[in-house]
């Protein structure tokens, strides 16, 4: 017994080291023939996250050599390391602010934007309800605000009938609620809580579907496969009604919940082959991953203008 | 020990072991192995619970935890009141038990006592499979059977997810556990007193009640308390059909959240590691485990205390 287990003891670290051996000769010896560093650090929104996760494992699996690590720590988070030069390049859901450009200039960090995709939400209330077609921001924020106490559709307006309000959001990991409290109730992450959250969509189509009041929200490409069960709201931020579409989204008229979203790419990183080559198949595959990332592709001349922006990026890159 | 006495005493032919037995041990240390990565688990468990509950008990005041009565870690400012995911589950748990303990209960009797062996043969095992459905299954089974084409027509004020939905499914899934324990106590009980009752002129249902039941009385009593842990540990049915907004509310209607289904919730969005949130599902993990704990002593002392030994 003594010895047995002397064995599996002295026996388990050997061959997980063993392993690990064999792992590691694995993915030296593939070949990385860019020439470059085969390392890639990118980071940022948790909103752009998913578009670039899906192209860097979409290019690793035809890259073997090359490796790319996407983080998600925020924007503003993201700027702070791209700026210091700890990355290379930053995701973001917003341009990049003033003091933020300052500090990459301070560093000696030159950078461009490519817009990748669009982001936009969309406001849905059960397929049976007829008597609300458009909300204003204002009655958004007076519904999900905070310090709302609102819980039947007549205290939104006097005249929607006697009907209790069912609340459906997507959980507070997500980047959809830090966007809709941002845009809709003024800071990030501010919001009521007695609704009913979850990190998973579905839930918000099944609770509006089946709750007569139900009012809920989330990214548009996930409402365009449930259009049978939801109706979707326009929403009036001031210059009229506005229903979600690809083509409001692409236009910028669905606003305020609608937006693009953004790479910076640092010049610097980008006159690595391996950084180069990485951007190059993300630009050049961009509107399949912004569709597996379920986000609204670019419309063709904003596809033809990222193509150009990534060309001027290279050159300025000296490639 | 004994064998070495014998080959000490008897001539000729030794009895004491003449080589190793190496296949004797390999097979022994397996089966210890086996025994014990039970209890490593165990108390992997409690300690991989413990450390970030310390952590997170240092930042919420215990009391805070266990008296408050808003719970929303996940939000801004968040507050750490647990009792709203307490009382979902106490809900749940009691509407589960009431569904599961008078059927289960009532299928065994049945089995046990009245059906026939024929009858036996085919009903036993079709209860059985009930045991081996996937709670998911049971979860949308709530949902979108239960739910949203019976429950929404006898309340109509219903919401789509709601504890009482989950509950009732919960107890169905609970039957064959109730069931099938307490029919092998019953079953247990030797013929000799069911003889001695009818003997007396008892009839069936006394027998049953008056005779078999208290002499099974162990085994049953050992199938609730793991029909009500199962109930308290249960989390996808749960986290599909009752909804994930901690409201603290005895209203069955409602959607509640229970301390399972905020585990899984809070478990599969991606929390910073080492942040108050993270360490809250800990903090809750260790409520539930020292529930359950308690509950599973409390049902030794109870099995000890009916114990009737025959034989």
């Amino acid at each position: 017994m003594a010895r047995l287990k002397r064995t599996l003891l002295i026996s388990t670290p050997v061959l997980a080291a063993a392993l690990a051996l064999s792992a590691c000769g694995g993915s030296n010896t593939s070949s990385n023939d860019t020439g470059g560093s085969g390392q890639i650090r990118i980071d940022g929104s948790s909103t752009v996250y998913p578009l670039t996760a899906i192209a860097a494992e979409d290019f690793q699996g035809a890259n073997a050599g090359i490796q790319v690590t996407v983080g998600n720590s925020g924007t503003g988070g993201g700027f702070e390391k791209f700026c210091r030069g700890e990355t290379d390049a930053n995701n973001a859901s917003r341009p990049i602010k003033d003091s933020e450009a300052q500090a990459c200039a301070d560093n000696g960090i030159e950078y461009g934007q490519l817009i990748l995709a669009i982001d936009a939400l969309t406001v849905v209330v059960n397929k049976n309800n007829e008597f609300v077609s458009c909300l204003t921001t204002d009655q958004l924020a007076a519904i999900w605000g905070p310090a709302s106490t609102i819980s039947n559709w007549n205290e939104v307006d006097p005249s929607f009938p006697d009907e209790p309000i069912a609340l459906f959001g997507p959980g507070t990991d997500s980047g959809t609620f830090d966007y809709f409290t941002a845009e809709i109730n003024g800071e990030e992450g501010s919001s009521r809580t007695d609704f009913t959250p979850s990190e998973d969509d579905n839930v918000v189509v099944q609770g509006v579907e089946g709750s007569k009041g139900g009012l809920g929200y989330f990214g548009y490409t996930y409402f365009e496969e449930n259009t049978d069960k939801l109706k979707a709201l326009e929403i009036d931020s001031g210059a009229g009604c506005v229903a979600p579409s690809v083509e409001t989204a692409r236009d910028g008229s669905y606003t305020p919940l609608s937006r693009p979203l953004y790479v910076y790419a640092s010049i610097q990183a980008l006159a690595d082959p391996s950084v180069a080559e990485f951007f190059q198949y993300y630009v050049d595959n961009d509107a399949e991953i912004a569709k597996s990332a379920l986000y609204i592709p670019l419309s063709d001349a904003d596809q033809a203008k990222l193509t150009t922006d990534f060309e001027a990026l290279l050159s300025r890159a000296g490639k | 020990m004994a064998m070495s006495t014998v080959s000490e005493t008897a001539e000729g032919l030794s009895l004491r072991q003449s080589r190793p037995r190496y296949g004797e041990k390999v097979i022994r240390a397996t089966l210890a192995l086996a025994a014990i990565v039970s209890v490593f688990t165990t108390f992997g468990i409690v300690i991989s619970l413990l450390i970030p509950s310390i952590e997170f008990f240092l930042e919420v005041p215990i009391t805070d935890f266990l008296f408050g009565t808003v719970w929303t870690p996940l939000f801004k400012d968040g507050e750490f009141g647990v009792l709203p995911l307490l009382s979902g589950t106490i809900v749940i748990t009691l509407i589960a038990i009431s569904v599961a303990i008078p059927l289960g209960l009532g299928a065994s009797i049945y089995l046990s006592e009245y059906a026939s062996p024929r009858v036996r043969k085919v009903l036993k095992p079709t209860l059985e499979v009930l045991a081996g459905i996937p709670t998911v299954v049971f979860g949308f089974f709530a949902l979108e059977f239960l739910t949203q084409l019976v429950l929404i027509k006898i309340f109509p004020g219903i919401e789509v997810f709601n504890a009482l939905s989950a509950g009732l499914i919960m107890g169905i899934m609970i039957i064959p556990t109730i069931a099938s324990l307490s029919e092998d106590a019953m079953a247990a009980v030797p013929s000799g007193l069911r003889d001695g009752a009818y003997a007396l002129g008892s009839t069936k249902r006394q027998t049953a009640i008056k005779v078999v039941i208290p002499a099974a009385l162990s085994g049953i009593v050992a199938s609730f308390v793991l029909g009500i842990s199962r109930a308290i540990g249960e989390t996808m049915i749960v986290t599909i059909a009752a909804g994930l907004q901690p409201q603290l509310s005895f209203n069955p209607l409602i959607g509640m959240q229970t301390m399972t289904s905020y585990i899984a919730a809070a478990g599969s969005g991606d929390l910073a590691t080492g942040s108050i949130e993270y360490k809250s599902i800990f903090a809750v993990g260790m409520l539930l485990f020292i529930l359950t704990f308690v509950m599973n002593i409390f049902s030794v002392r109870l099995v000890r205390r009916f114990r009737q030994a025959y034989q």
